[in-house]
């Protein structure tokens, strides 16, 4: 009867569209997916094969409101009736827009669309590389830009399908390849405008992963201003079209050239403004030397006259001075000793005429005192004893007056002294008293 | 990498010309700073010019082997199909 129903029923209900919500779900290892899909008032169970359920961009969740389409059967071990699923579209948004929805909560949650994860642009590239289609018109667009700005830039394409089902892997493999090179300073990744599916792969969990993974800067541009995918919260910069990514990669050439050229000119200007206010400084400084050098001229000049002042008052002193001692020498003159001496000479004469005088009676009276004198000693002298006969013997030569006759010997000669005149007379023969 | 040197030579230009500018530096310290700064532009313009000027093709072979050849307008068929 199970089979009977089965065929009647799967021949009736071949292709049905349902509508409710999803609740019981489980999703065992096998991949198929069951639920059961009611409404306020009814429900019925549904299967999702494996086959059919990997094509699902958007995961199911209790409590969805879907839309569904399928054909009914029956599952003879239990002698339930169930749809089996072929289409599975969230009522009221789109499945993309569930998709995009459900997987921007997923890695936001994860943190991969967090401010402090993202690199700044360098402002100088030398290298760009580029993931985008070859044949879009966004790769025309970039190009045009980056060699109108920057006509020197060294750009690297990673040639990929932008849209298709390959389109994510694609994206996602050469923002890896581009990383690999070690060469590349931003990469631009991004298509042409075009509908929600177009730009579909931009928003695939592989290219946002692959974004978030880059060493190197990246910079988004999908579609148009008002696309938004997920690649333009994961990216470094989100720009809003192909041409403004190019802008923003690269500075306009000729601009920083003026501006070296600019910061070289003031360079060089200050310097010279610096070199002219030194120069001033210097100059001030030799003034104030020479000022000095004039100061000193002055004090110079000043000493001199110092110096002048001096000498004069010194010669004046001098002057005073000898003319003190001329006064002295004027003085002094009046007591010359030559003056006082030729006085006392004059007075000389006088003098010796008065000595004279007095000489003449002093000698007269001494004249008499000696001839007094003389008299009375010629009584005394021996000579007169000679007179009165006696002689006097002495030693020839030594003169030595004889007492005794012994001191004599034979032949000796001897003087004698008579009172007038002398003999000189040989010893013949001694005699003392003792023979006599 | 040539792009960092380029950027940090750059600011650093601009941070000798301002200071430089402020001018309260000794003679002998701004001459140093200045011709530091002549060296650098110098050395920026001569980055600028030995830039590559070239635009290129990253591809990817059947063996997956990478090859990097000169970009032409009708490479279109270079974009992997798979």
């Amino acid at each position: 009867m199970t089979g009977l129903l089965r065929t009647s029923i799967e021949a009736q209900f071949s292709d049905i569209w349902l509508e409710g919500e999803l609740s019981n779900l489980r999703a065992p290892g096998s991949g198929h997916v069951y639920c059961t899909l009611k409404d306020k008032t009814s429900q019925i169970r549904a299967v999702l094969f494996r086959s059919t359920a990997v094509r699902l961009r958007f995961a199911l969740q209790e409590g969805l409101h879907v839309v569904v389409r399928g054909r009914l059967t029956v599952y003879e071990p239990r002698g339930e009736y169930q749809i089996v699923l072929d289409t599975v579209e969230p009522k009221g948004i789109g499945a993309l827009q569930l998709t995009f929805e459900q997987l921007k909560e997923r890695l936001a949650t994860e943190g991969l669309f967090d401010q402090d994860r993202k690199k700044s642009i360098p402002a100088f590239p030398r290298t760009v590389g580029v993931v985008t289609s070859l044949t879009g018109a966004a790769i025309r667009d970039i190009l045009a830009v980056l060699r109108r700005r920057w006509p020197t830039l060294h750009i690297l394409i990673a040639p990929v399908q932008v849209q298709g089902e390959h389109a994510g892997r694609q994206i996602a493999e050469a923002l890896t390849a581009l990383n690999n090179l070690g060469s590349v300073d931003v990469i631009i990744v991004g298509r042409g405008g075009g509908s929600l599916e177009d730009l579909w792969s931009f928003n695939e969990e592989i290219v946002v992963r692959a974004i978030a993974a880059s060493h190197v800067p990246v910079v988004s541009a999908v579609g148009h201003e008002i696309d938004v995918t997920l690649a333009d919260f994961v990216a470094d910069l989100r720009a809003p079209t192909p041409s403004a990514a190019a802008e923003a990669v690269v500075p306009v050439l000729a601009e920083i050239v003026e501006r070296l050229q600019e910061l070289k000119v003031r360079l060089g200007q200050v310097m010279l403004r610096h070199c002219a206010f030194e120069r001033q400084r210097l100059d001030a400084g030799i003034r104030g030397v020479t000022d000095v050098r004039f100061r000193l001229q002055d004090a110079a000049q000043r000493t001199d006259d110092r110096v002048d002042r001096l000498h004069e008052m010194v010669q004046q002193l001098l002057m005073a001075g000898r003319e003190r001692v001329h006064g002295v020498q004027r003085d002094l003159s009046g007591l010359n000793p030559i003056l006082a001496i030729k006085q006392g000479l004059a007075t000389v004469p006088q003098f010796s005429k008065r000595l004279e005088g007095q000489m003449g009676v002093m000698l007269a009276q001494h004249r008499h005192r000696i001839h007094a004198t003389l008299a009375q000693l010629n009584t005394l002298s021996p000579l007169a004893i000679l007179g009165r006969g006696y002689s006097i013997l002495q030693t020839v030569p030594a003169g030595q007056i004889l007492h005794r006759a012994n001191d004599v010997r034979v032949g000796q000669e001897l003087e004698a002294q008579l009172a007038s005149g002398r003999l000189s007379c040989t010893v013949t023969q001694v005699f003392d008293d003792s023979s006599v | 990498m040539a792009a960092v040197k380029f950027e940090q030579a750059m600011a650093r230009l601009e941070a000798i010309v301002g200071e430089l500018e402020k001018s309260d530096l000794p003679l002998d310290e701004s001459l140093r700073i200045f011709e530091e700064g002549i060296r650098l532009s110098k050395n920026c313009l001569k980055i600028l010019e030995e830039a590559e000027h070239k635009v290129e093709v990253l591809v990817q072979d059947k063996n997956g082997k990478k090859r990097i050849h000169a970009y032409s307008p009708d490479d279109a068929a270079d974009e992997p199909s798979s």
